[in-house]
């Protein structure tokens, strides 16, 4: 198939004169990227998601393929045509999603730093779990205040501290919100504060 | 927002504060442009809504607006108390509307005075108001005889103020606001705001235009308002000129926050904040020692017969609903609910309390959750040095940040940092399902799209993991008052892997005695057969299935969009019970016609008996939903006064929303030099040494002349967007905006490397010389 750059595109659409989809090269270029388009998300899987940036809250589709093997592509992000808050555009950062999506710049695994440490080293999830159910066992035991100096029942754990994101699910950000509350935090935060 | 995004094509003038949406919500920014290509819309005769635009810099929203106005930072009291000024000297208020639906007619205590830039009952010693003296004149036969009426209670006061209905009485909300913004002159403003006098009168004039019933604008701001020692004033100044207008509750009006993030409202919502729990029920304080203690203190007062009071008479339900989902056989009527496993706050533990604490030694452990700490806030290095009084900090996030960093930033010894770090890789928002809020309230449910990269953990997995193994911790090792830890409720498939879905079934809530989903707040109880984990999200998902999956959207809009006002109220779910514009009985005059024909939120039809449009935020149907009977409800039902507050009595700022200066404004306030700032603002005390009170961190005039502020671009959010190789190839460099003026002053050409200097730190960072900004 021969190459066409866009300079070369110009000049075909002007010999073509837009009367008729035949240009010189004998074929159909708009229907040819058309079908480019196709070929790249023919049998993919279309799934919803939402832009994770602002809170417009524009709609996404997310093309993706399965590999046979358990692992999944993600093809193509763009916006929801449907949607009454976006009506299928996006903004460059919507539009780029893909990118952060599939960042190469990752955390794979749990990593620890030591007190006085220059480094990160790499620990398993069983590991970093038990340490940390540790610390915030003895953080709460040891700054727990079940009553205060009136003698009022306020049972607050003052050591720790949560602060939440903006960026995580609704139903995360109320699982957090129950979790810390249960385990007696009063200092709680989150990003619609600053 | 009370209104949602669509919703802003319906405007004829659009004010912008402290926003930039042409740059930082650009696709919802389309919908200002609508209104202004429709030439229905518009001031006098129409040709389309107008747009002005007040900001400090000129920017892309200036660009597209039809007035410009330079504002100083941190003014906008003043530019809004201006134009409630010119309204009401002009009579030019929406008078039907400020005497029905505000509590302009409500007389306030003949003790309440405001003098030399402080209402009364301050105290300067512990920096807060008394509010006693800011209250209603009761009327106490008026309020026995409610009381007697049999009216449900909820077990919130119940305290009937006095009114006067022709607003003549001095001590009315209207003459006394009169009074209190009648030193917002034309002149005065302008000498505070820097905007000059004849183009403030254009915009007075076109605004003045906005009270008429078949005109309404609409007021846009963003964190340029919030984020102020004034933030609450400065939005409850926009809010008093809307009520003032008639404009809040219709389509095309109301007070609208631009949020920065994907999902601030709904964590919003459901109260990772200090103060609050989920659907806004205040946290309890100590002293209040059971359910009774804590409704009397936390709900609204029926100040009026007519006023159904609904937040406070259902203040007891929601909670024990919210309490009984948490604990569940744990929390018994016998035991108040499990009450006391509430944590009550000593303090203020916001933000800068939680790095104050830490600076002070007591504070052991952090855990951030997708949030970042050091670049946030006005003295990231203050915030440095708490994080390196921490026992241990966790990071939980899908990349590396600068707080995970932070013990290796430039300049910092790793070996004198004690600090233990863990950073627990997190999933991305496209690698789990869930719902993102948008800033229109609009829960829109997303698909799992592609499984966690590497070895990478969901937020909520890693909790539910922590937490039990904390439990388990409680059963082997004992410790402080396990009882809520042992209670709290994990009702899930596998409790250490909780889904989403079931999540948002605990939230929606169910009726214990029928085990079906709860379909609306107004069905819960407070006998413990009904569960809500936030009751602001009941209704959303019903035994018929996740709403908030809904995309009925304008692949059809003849069938999605019925009263073509674009509230498309089969997409997504909208809270609450799917509403679209709060407050909407308030679109409706006394008789249940819209005040606008073309544009109308909800009217009662007659002929149906029942109120037809947009969901009502009334009831629907009977007697009290009827305009012609002499029960029907006042409009504002969230409110105990019923109607929309000009004053409040609530207000920790100040019942009337006054301008004060910035903290380190390089002026003395105009109209009170005595008491420039705000006196309520929060100062904090620190530690040791440098930290020892932030008070030292605050720079001089002297030393530092020039203000500065900052903005977004398109092409970054926050911090996230450095990891993004296309966005960061478009905007790679940070970079400071300098007026032509000063450039020319100190001899800076764009493109050269400056140093921008504030008391509290140094970076060094790219000029770039515009006519943006004005010197």
């Amino acid at each position: 198939m021969p190459q066409v750059t866009r300079r070369d595109f110009l000049k075909i659409s002007a010999a073509g004169g837009g009367a008729a989809g035949l240009t010189v090269l004998g074929f159909d270029v708009a229907r040819a990227a058309q079908v480019k388009q196709t070929f790249r998300i023919a049998g993919a899987t279309e799934s919803h998601s939402v832009c994770p940036y602002c809170a417009v809250g524009c709609a996404l589709v997310a093309y993706t393929r399965d590999n046979g093997n358990g692992t999944r592509t993600l093809l193509q992000i763009e916006g929801n045509p449907d949607s009454p808050v976006n009506e299928g555009r996006l903004c460059p950062k919507g539009a780029t999603a893909m990118q952060l999506a599939t960042s190469a710049r990752r955390v794979d695994n749990p990593m620890y730093r030591a007190p006085g440490s220059d480094h990160w080293q790499q620990i398993s999830w069983d590991d970093m779990l038990n340490k940390l159910a540790q610390r915030i066992k003895d953080a709460r035991d040891a700054t727990f205040v079940a009553q205060d100096a009136a003698g009022n029942t306020v049972n607050r754990t003052e050591g720790i501290a949560f602060a939440g994101g903006a960026a995580f699910s609704s139903e995360e950000g109320y699982f957090a919100t129950k979790v810390m509350r249960g385990l007696g935090l009063v200092h709680l935060e989150q990003q619609a504060r600053v | 927002m009370t209104n949602h995004w669509r919703d802003i094509k319906n405007a004829d003038l659009i004010l912008i504060n402290g926003a930039n949406p042409a740059e930082a919500h650009p696709v919802g920014f389309q919908w200002f442009v609508t209104a202004k290509n429709d030439p229905k819309r518009g001031p006098g005769s129409g040709g389309g809504a107008q747009i002005i635009h007040a900001d400090p810099r000129f920017t892309r929203t200036s660009a597209l607006a039809d007035i410009y106005a330079r504002i100083r930072t941190g003014t906008d009291v003043a530019y809004f108390g201006g134009l409630i000024n010119y309204v009401l000297q002009n009579n030019l208020y929406h008078d039907d509307y400020v005497r029905n639906y505000t509590n302009a007619s409500f007389l306030v205590r003949k003790d309440y005075g405001f003098a030399d830039g402080l209402f009364t009952g301050y105290d300067v010693k512990g920096r807060k108001y008394d509010v006693t003296t800011w209250g209603y004149q009761i009327d106490d036969a008026a309020t026995a005889a409610s009381v007697a009426s049999g009216l449900p209670t909820g077990g919130a006061p119940v305290a009937i103020a006095k009114r006067d209905m022709t607003l003549q009485d001095p001590q009315t909300v209207f003459q006394l606001m009169k009074e209190h913004y009648s030193r917002y002159t034309p002149d005065m403003v302008s000498r505070i705001t820097g905007i000059p006098q004849d183009q403030f009168m254009r915009i007075a004039q076109l605004v003045g235009q906005m009270g008429k019933p078949d005109k309404v604008m609409t007021i846009v701001y963003a964190v340029g308002l919030t984020h102020h020692t004034t933030g609450g004033e400065l939005i409850r100044s926009g809010a008093v000129l809307q009520l003032l207008l008639g404009n809040i509750g219709r389509p095309g009006g109301g007070m609208n926050a631009e949020r920065g993030h994907a999902n601030i409202q709904g964590n919003t919502d459901h109260a990772i904040s200090w103060e609050i729990l989920p659907g806004y029920l205040k946290i309890p304080v100590p002293g209040q020692k059971n359910l009774v203690d804590y409704v009397k203190a936390s709900a609204s007062k029926r100040n009026d017969p007519r006023s159904w009071n609904f937040f406070g008479i259902n203040y007891r339900n929601f909670v024990v609903s919210l309490l009984k989902g948490w604990y569940g056989s744990a929390a018994t009527s016998s035991n108040e609910f499990a009450f006391d496993f509430i944590p009550k706050p000593a303090k203020n533990s916001s933000w800068m309390s939680i790095y104050d604490q830490a600076l002070k030694g007591n504070m052991q452990g952090l855990i951030l959750n997708g949030m970042t700490a050091t670049s946030i806030g006005p003295d990231s290095n203050r915030v440095m040095q708490a994080l390196a009084n921490l026992k241990w900090l966790v990071v939980m996030d899908p990349l590396p940040t600068t707080s995970s960093e932070f013990w290796r930033r430039p300049g910092a010894d790793p070996k004198s940092i004690q600090t233990e770090v863990f950073m627990v890789p997190a999933t991305h928002w496209i690698e789990k399902d869930g719902s993102f809020v948008n800033s229109g309230r609009w829960s829109q449910w997303k698909d799992q799209v592609i499984p966690p990269q590497g070895n990478a953990r969901h937020d909520h997995w890693i909790l539910a993991e922590l937490f039990l193994r904390v439990r388990s911790l409680y059963q082997l090792q004992g410790g402080k008052f396990p009882d809520p830890i042992r209670a709290l409720t994990m009702n899930y498939s596998d409790p250490s892997k909780p889904q989403l879905d079931e999540i948002a079934r605990e939230i929606n809530g169910a009726d214990l005695t029928t085990g079906k989903q709860m379909t609306s707040f107004a069905n819960l109880k407070s006998d413990g057969t009904t569960t809500a984990g936030d009751w602001i999200y009941t209704g959303s998902y019903p035994d018929s299935g996740n709403l908030m999956k809904r995309r009925n959207g304008i692949q059809d809009p003849a069938k999605n969009d019925p009263t073509g006002m674009g509230f498309y109220p089969g997409w997504a779910w909208s809270w609450p019970l799917n509403r679209r514009v709060l407050y909407n009985r308030a679109s409706a005059d006394l008789t249940g016609n819209p005040w606008d024909p073309n544009r109308p939120g909800i009217k009662w039809d007659a002929v149906q008996a029942k109120w037809v449009g947009d969901v009502p935020d009334y009831p629907a149907t009977g007697p009290t939903a009827d305009p012609s009977s002499p029960k029907a409800w006042l409009p504002f039902i969230m409110n105990g006064e019923g109607v929309g507050r000009l004053f409040s009595t609530s207000m920790v700022d100040g019942p009337l929303p006054e301008h004060y200066e910035p903290m380190e404004s390089p002026i003395k306030n105009p109209l009170h030099p005595t008491q420039s700032e705000s006196p309520v603002a929060f100062i904090y005390t620190g530690g040791t040494g440098n930290f020892a009170n932030v008070k030292d961190s605050f720079g001089t005039v002297a030393d530092y002349p020039y203000v500065a502020t900052s903005y977004r671009l398109t092409e970054h959010e926050h911090y996230v967007t450095q990891h993004v190789p296309l966005l960061a190839g478009l905007q790679p460099y940070p970079f400071v905006e300098i007026p032509e003026e000063l450039a020319n002053q100190k001899s800076i050409k764009s493109g050269d490397r400056v140093r921008v200097r504030s008391k509290r730190g140094k970076i060094e960072v790219l000029a770039l010389v515009t006519k943006r900004l004005a010197a």
